[in-house]
């Protein structure tokens, strides 16, 4: 919880020296709350302050690090309950679980599919995020191989699940240089666990399915082994106790500061799913609901599109709504005398639009506007939206080589452009379409004749 | 051993309860919730969310294959449908008097009668009638089906900003729910809760529609303000109070991922698969927001989000 600014003002000097450009200590103080100054500006901090102010403002939930140089992903160091209050900042990491007793070429071929899984939306390259080896064999030997094949397929980051520390300590010789999650340490095994993750520099897991109490034991002893970059497992299975417990660890790093369970939750959805969908619905509530990493035990493209959408969703940050990229966008597949409609880069308008276009039968070009993510409306009374800026997107995207006639619908919100929208595009038919989006499909059927 | 206490919030606020049916029906309760959603640690959560199917007035058009073949004949005849809903278990029935909106048939008050007697007569769960989301038409049908429903304690979609005189002195009379719907804005939502109190409908006569965006189309949005209204509500704003009812299966299955598998991504995955996670996680997502009804169309849907809703209650 960072600290606010009566509780920073109690760790200075309280001189008012305005040595640090600020006239009082207490509007120093209230300043490094907002996070508008660091600390360090003020000269005369005592170590100790310092320290304490440093332990203080660490964030409740640690940032942790899995994968190599080449392909990582961060997960942790989230600050709210609800993405509205900020927002939720480090997407959940999304893996795939292979189990080392599975033949040769399953495993090959389940490695090179994630690895090679993207796919495209509102402009961004969505893929998933990593491989968690399972030494279900529990021979080491096999564990060894399963990693070296995976290795050789994929280069994506890892999870190494064992809870025998000889079969871990065998697949780390191979894949340590790529900061593998190690899964996991246990009240039985944790020293040894611990041992092999400081030696290698790895995250390490750690699994207590008896309590939160029985787990942040077990978190503060392999603390105490030198260890901080810690992903927790409570063991949380099915959708009310994961629900619930994924919240109470939340609420315990963000409302009390509580240390030992400050960090990243790893979840398996599949453990307890009878089905696909059931096993990407539970998922699904993990991204939202407060998981650092989900290991699926399926992968399809038709559960992966999904999951991924609603982790760009939620971790959408609600105060940059995503502006699409300004261009024509093609929905269904619009011929030269398919409709052209004219609106803003606001997400959510598109959205709108592109939706009732997509159900109205008609395929259309939609032609999207830099209006910075404004929305129609908000777009036109800020300036952005306006004749010229509309004749300037019909130019420069060069919509009439597309079509074989001149007919522009722009929004009814904004209608009063069109005489102006005559005189600068003046071989242009202009149409108002309708003021809401929803009655698009029975304007066109209504209007479009070409 | 580290001694962990969970923090608890003490609410002052909760969510109304809404009584759907009766009177000879079914009835179903909603809303009652006293924390956020399924948090039973910490507090109570007397009704589970319902799960209603939506049935449309007029044969489908344009409906994915796989939905239409999930209903069959049935979706020719309202009654016939909404009887098989009942069957699919539905917890209550969404019938849409989609052949009042001017482009599908413009049909009137007659027939928005006939209708409603006709599903009201074949089978016995709390019914919500939905317009044609056209203002004038909405007005006409809706108080046509809130007279040859009184008594029996339906719910009347939409009110807005334009016409929820006509439709909330419609529930007054006969003694239904106004469904309140606004374009997913909190304050928008809260204003028309108070403009149809001061109309004189009851607070336990009224549900919201935040108006619902399907995965990957707005969804973030419906969910925060969402999020957003269940916590003016525990926080004591009677106003924010209304149990919230989503239209998850118009949204999802008329959105490209759930229609298309010609001329999309290979990366899309197979269509059936598709289309099916993509109704249920928007319902799924949108429950774990607060929602207290979900509208939803495919019977597997239905099943799928029934047996979670089910896990979730514990």
């Amino acid at each position: 919880m960072a600290l606010t600014g009566i509780e920073i003002y109690k760790f200075l000097p309280k001189t008012n020296c305005k040595k640090c450009g600020f006239p009082t200590c207490l509007a120093f103080a209230m300043k490094v709350s907002q996070k508008g100054v660091d600390i360090t500006v003020c000269p005369d901090l005592s170590p100790e302050a310092k320290e304490a102010l440093e332990a203080a403002g660490r964030p409740p939930i640690r940032l942790v690090t899995i994968g190599g140089d080449k392909r990582k992903i961060e997960v942790g160091n989230e600050v709210v309950m609800f993405r509205h209050e900020k927002t939720f900042y480090h997407p959940t990491g999304l893996m795939v679980r292979i189990k080392d007793s599975a033949p040769a070429e399953a495993i090959a071929k389940v490695a090179g599919e994630v690895a090679g899984y993207s796919v495209e939306r509102v402009g961004m390259e969505l893929a998933l995020d990593g491989l968690a080896l399972e030494n279900e064999s529990k021979d080491a030997a096999t564990f060894v191989a399963c990693v070296e094949a995976v290795k050789s397929k994929a280069d994506l980051p890892l999870v190494l699940m064992s809870s025998d520390p000889a079969a871990m300590g065998a697949a780390l010789e191979k894949a340590a240089d790529g900061k593998p999650l190690i899964y996991a340490a246990t009240k039985d095994n944790w020293d040894k666990m611990a041992e092999l993750a400081l030696k290698h520099g790895c995250p390490l897991a750690v699994h207590e399915a008896a309590g939160l109490g029985e787990l942040a034991q077990l978190v503060e002893q392999i603390n105490g082994a030198g260890i901080e970059d810690i992903v927790i497992d409570p063991g949380a299975h099915g959708f009310a106790q994961s629900l619930a417990t994924l919240t109470q660890l939340r609420r315990l790093a963000l409302k009390k500061s509580f240390r030992p369970l400050g960090y990243p939750i790893i979840t398996f959805p599949g453990e307890s799913s009878d089905t696909v969908e059931a096993e990407a619905v539970l998922a699904a509530q993990h991204v939202a609901k407060y998981a650092g990493i989900v290991v699926l035990d399926h992968f399809s493209p038709s559960m992966a599109y999904p999951l991924l959408t609603l982790r760009l969703n939620i971790y959408t940050d609600p105060q940059k709504p995503i502006q699409l990229t300004p261009k024509i966008y093609e929905i269904g597949a619009p011929k030269p005398d398919s409709p052209v409609c004219v609106t803003t880069n606001f997400s959510l308008t598109y959205f709108s639009i592109a939706g009732e276009l997509e159900s109205s039968g008609y395929p259309s070009w939609l032609l999207v506007a830099d209006t910075e993510g404004l929305s129609v409306l908000t777009a036109w009374a800020a300036g952005k939206f306006d004749a010229e800026k509309i004749a300037k997107t019909v130019k420069d995207f060069n919509i009439a080589e597309s079509i074989s006639h001149r007919s522009l619908i722009i929004p009814g919100r904004v209608a009063v452009l069109r005489g102006e929208l005559e005189e600068e595009l003046p071989d242009w038919k202009i149409m108002v379409g309708p003021p809401e989006a929803m009655d698009i499909g029975g304007y066109l059927k209504k209007m479009w004749s070409a | 051993m580290p001694e962990v206490e969970v923090p608890l919030e003490k609410w002052t606020g909760k969510v109304n309860e809404v009584r759907l049916g009766g009177n000879g029906r079914q009835a179903v309760v909603v809303g009652g919730e006293a924390t956020f959603p399924f948090l039973q640690f910490e507090g109570a959560i007397p009704n589970r969310p319902a799960v209603a199917i939506e049935v449309l007035d007029v044969q489908p058009t344009g409906w994915p294959s796989q939905l239409a073949a999930a209903w069959g004949n049935v979706l020719a005849d309202p009654a016939l449908w909404a009887k098989k809903a009942a069957e699919y278990g539905a917890d209550i029935i969404a019938l849409r008097l989609k052949s009042a909106h001017p482009e599908e048939g413009d049909t009137g008050a007659e027939e928005a009668k006939k209708t409603v007697d006709k599903v009201l007569a074949a089978m016995d769960l709390p019914l919500i009638v939905l317009g044609p989301e056209v203002a004038e038409k909405d007005n006409i049908v809706l108080v046509a089906a809130s007279e040859a429903a009184r008594g029996q304690r339906i719910a009347l979609g939409n009110c807005e900003e334009k016409n929820y005189r006509t439709i909330g002195a419609a529930c007054i009379a006969d003694g239904h729910v106004a469904i309140a719907k606004t374009p997913i804005e909190i304050n928008l939502a809260k204003q028309l809760n108070i403009l149809l109190c001061d109309l004189g409908v009851s607070p336990e006569s009224i549900l919201m529609d935040p108006t619902t965006g399907a995965l990957g189309y707005g969804l973030e949005y419906t969910y925060s303000v969402m999020e957003r209204l269940r916590l003016a509500c525990l926080t004591g704003d009677g106003m924010t109070s209304m149990p919230m009812i989503c239209t998850v299966g118009e949204e999802s299955w008329r959105q490209k991922e759930s229609k298309s598998d010609i001329e999309v991504p290979a990366t899309w995955g197979e269509l059936e698969q598709r289309a099916l996670i993509w109704e249920e996680m928007t319902a799924s997502t949108l429950l774990n927001a607060g929602a207290d009804i979900v509208v939803l169309r495919h019977p597997k849907t239905v099943e799928a989000i029934k047996a979670t809703i089910d896990k979730l209650m514990g």
